[in-house]
């Protein structure tokens, strides 16, 4: 048991197609070390999956934080994504189930929401994009 | 409140200085709040322990509780309170272990005399109270711990998944179903398929009084993850009530297959798996 | 770039997942796999995946193109070994994997191409399209 002990914001760069393994990789440490149940982690490991693709396909590359997070009765998974690409002009449409411009299965975003308890996106065309997801254990 | 680092020098020397009475007394202030129910010896390994903790945190520098120089300090305050909280004893009988050594403090601040010592003893009490409070913060999550454990025990015992034919499980669902029960007996059952190897799960909802469209999702959700994972499930014992619900919620059961009981269910597997068989070997039928 | 191993079992080829795969690694396989099916002339894939903790959109997209590949040359693909927890987050993010056969593993998952090659052949024989309804 590791109560009380608090891993510290671990970052990644996100530039290449194996720093996509590595953030999931280390999603996946945070998320044990916060004792999600198997199928919570599974499912922020999906979503970090996803939304580090988008950064690197769509934001031309970025970096991720990962953190833990506490509530005062839960801990959670919190991660950052944070890319300086073109943002994302049309969000309703973003968030269609199918719709991609980048020749994906247009589930990155949509389903990425499904798959987090709290999901919040800065995006603009001057400053790029930033998503930060959170997922609770219960 | 963390301490600054000569303040905290002075309190490890302190109790370093004296630390076979330090202990002792300390001893025998929690042995007199436990009332005997921890042995002399336990306790007073426990107060070393602390002791140590607190000497060898407050050598290296500052003592500041959440800092990383802290860790030993922090987990032994963990290791005493978990401890404490699965023998049973309460929130301020824990406390107490951490807190009585303001008192055995204040004794030995008071003999060393000198112009600090009612400076010094208010930065020390200081910290005693958030060692108590840390002390008490990993109480509760212990005791949290233990009762979702608990939970989680109490709802499997409640929904067994259970083998009915040669690569058939079943989980007759008994009683209300609320989101969490749903969740959890539906990755029994996900799970089940996969130990027992079996193609084919029943699930009989007969016992289930009544379904809201959350369950009725999980329901279906587990449908299409069973398929995914290359089985079929079969929904039996629908009530005249719930299958209205059904309808009347909107939700589209579309190819699952629904039975009335959980023996037509098995029939129609039996008959699938019969099917499969003959058509294997088309021969033997000619 | 690591590259995912492909074995040949008799009439069916094997790929067992053990990797945390990147894109890369992904896309080659489907291309290893295709060149695979080509030269060896085998009529089933089996692709295992017990190993792999997650499965997101890429990868589901590689199985789906797999799939329809193989099925192009005349080979059928069974995707074995779904994790329940992949499969639960499969559903949450949508992705039906349509047009891709699965099994719990992979002795079922050799059933199941056997049993599709019997269809074939009995479809042949009685070149009627309603047999299986007609047979009791």
């Amino acid at each position: 048991m590791t109560a009380g002990v608090d891993l510290g914001p671990q970052a990644q760069a996100i530039r290449s197609d194996e720093d996509v393994v590595r953030v999931r990789q280390l999603v996946r440490a945070v998320a044990v070390a916060v004792k999600l149940s198997l199928v919570d982690q599974t499912k922020v490991v999906t979503a970090a999956s996803e939304l580090a693709r988008n950064t690197l396909v769509y934001g031309g590359g970025g970096s991720v934080e990962v953190t833990t997070v506490d509530n005062g009765r839960r801990r959670g998974v919190q991660i950052v994504f944070v890319d300086s690409g073109p943002g994302i002009p049309d969000l309703d449409l973003a968030f269609t189930d199918g719709y991609t411009t980048g020749g994906g299965l247009g589930l990155g975003l949509s389903g990425a929401r499904r798959l987090v308890d709290d999901f919040h996106i800065d995006t603009s065309a001057e400053t790029g994009t930033r998503i930060t997801v959170t997922k609770w254990s219960r | 409140m963390a301490l600054s680092a000569e303040e905290s020098g002075r309190l490890a020397a302190l109790l370093s200085g004296n630390a076979e009475r330090v202990t002792q007394r300390w001893t025998e202030i929690i042995a007199g709040s436990l009332r005997g129910r921890l042995s002399q010896a336990e306790l007073r390994r426990q107060v070393q322990d602390l002791h140590h903790a607190i000497v060898s945190t407050g050598e290296q520098g500052a003592i500041d509780l959440p800092a990383e120089n802290a860790t030993e300090l922090r987990a032994t305050l963990s290791e005493l309170s978990r401890g404490r909280a699965r023998q049973g004893f309460s929130a301020t009988e824990t406390a107490i272990s951490i807190f009585a050594l303001k008192d055995v403090v204040a004794e030995l601040v008071e003999e060393a005399g000198g112009d600090n010592k009612l400076r010094d003893y208010v930065a020390y009490s200081g910290l005693i109270d958030e060692l108590g409070l840390f002390t008490f913060e990993s109480f509760v999550r212990t005791r949290e711990s233990l009762i979702a454990d608990q939970a989680e025990q109490l709802l499997e015992l409640s929904t067994p998944v259970v083998k009915l034919w040669e690569g058939v499980v079943a989980v007759p669902l008994v009683g209300t179903l609320d989101s969490a029960r749903a969740q959890v007996v539906m990755e029994r059952l996900l799970q089940t398929l996969v130990d027992t190897g079996s193609p084919y799960a029943i699930i009989d909802i007969t016992g289930v009084p009544a379904v809201d469209t959350q369950v009725a999702q999980h329901i279906l959700k587990t449908v299409v993850a069973a398929r995914l994972m290359g089985a079929d499930c079969i929904i039996s014992g629908i009530r005249p009530q719930i299958a209205q619900t059904i309808v009347a919620l909107g939700i589209e059961f579309g190819d699952i297959a629904t039975k009335a009981s959980l023996a037509d269910a098995l029939r129609h597997v039996l008959r699938l798996t019969g099917v499969e068989t003959a058509r294997r070997q088309p021969r033997r039928d000619a | 770039m690591e590259r995912v191993p492909i074995l040949k079992i008799g009439d069916i080829l094997l790929v067992s997942i053990q990797l945390d795969m990147s894109d890369q690694t992904a896309v080659q396989l489907q291309e290893d796999l295709a060149e695979r099916i080509v030269a060896t002339g085998c009529h089933g894939v089996i692709i295992d995946i017990t190993a792999l903790d997650i499965v997101d959109s890429f990868v589901g997209r590689m199985l789906s193109t797999i799939a329809s590949i193989s099925k192009v040359l005349d080979a059928e693909t069974v995707v074995v070994g779904m994790r329940p927890a992949v499969a639960i987050t499969l559903v949450e993010l949508g992705l039906s994997l349509n047009g891709i056969r699965t099994a719990l593993n992979v002795e079922r998952g050799m059933e199941l191409i056997a049993a599709a090659r019997a269809d074939e052949h009995e479809y042949q024989l009685d070149d009627d399209p309603d047999a299986e309804t007609a047979t009791p």
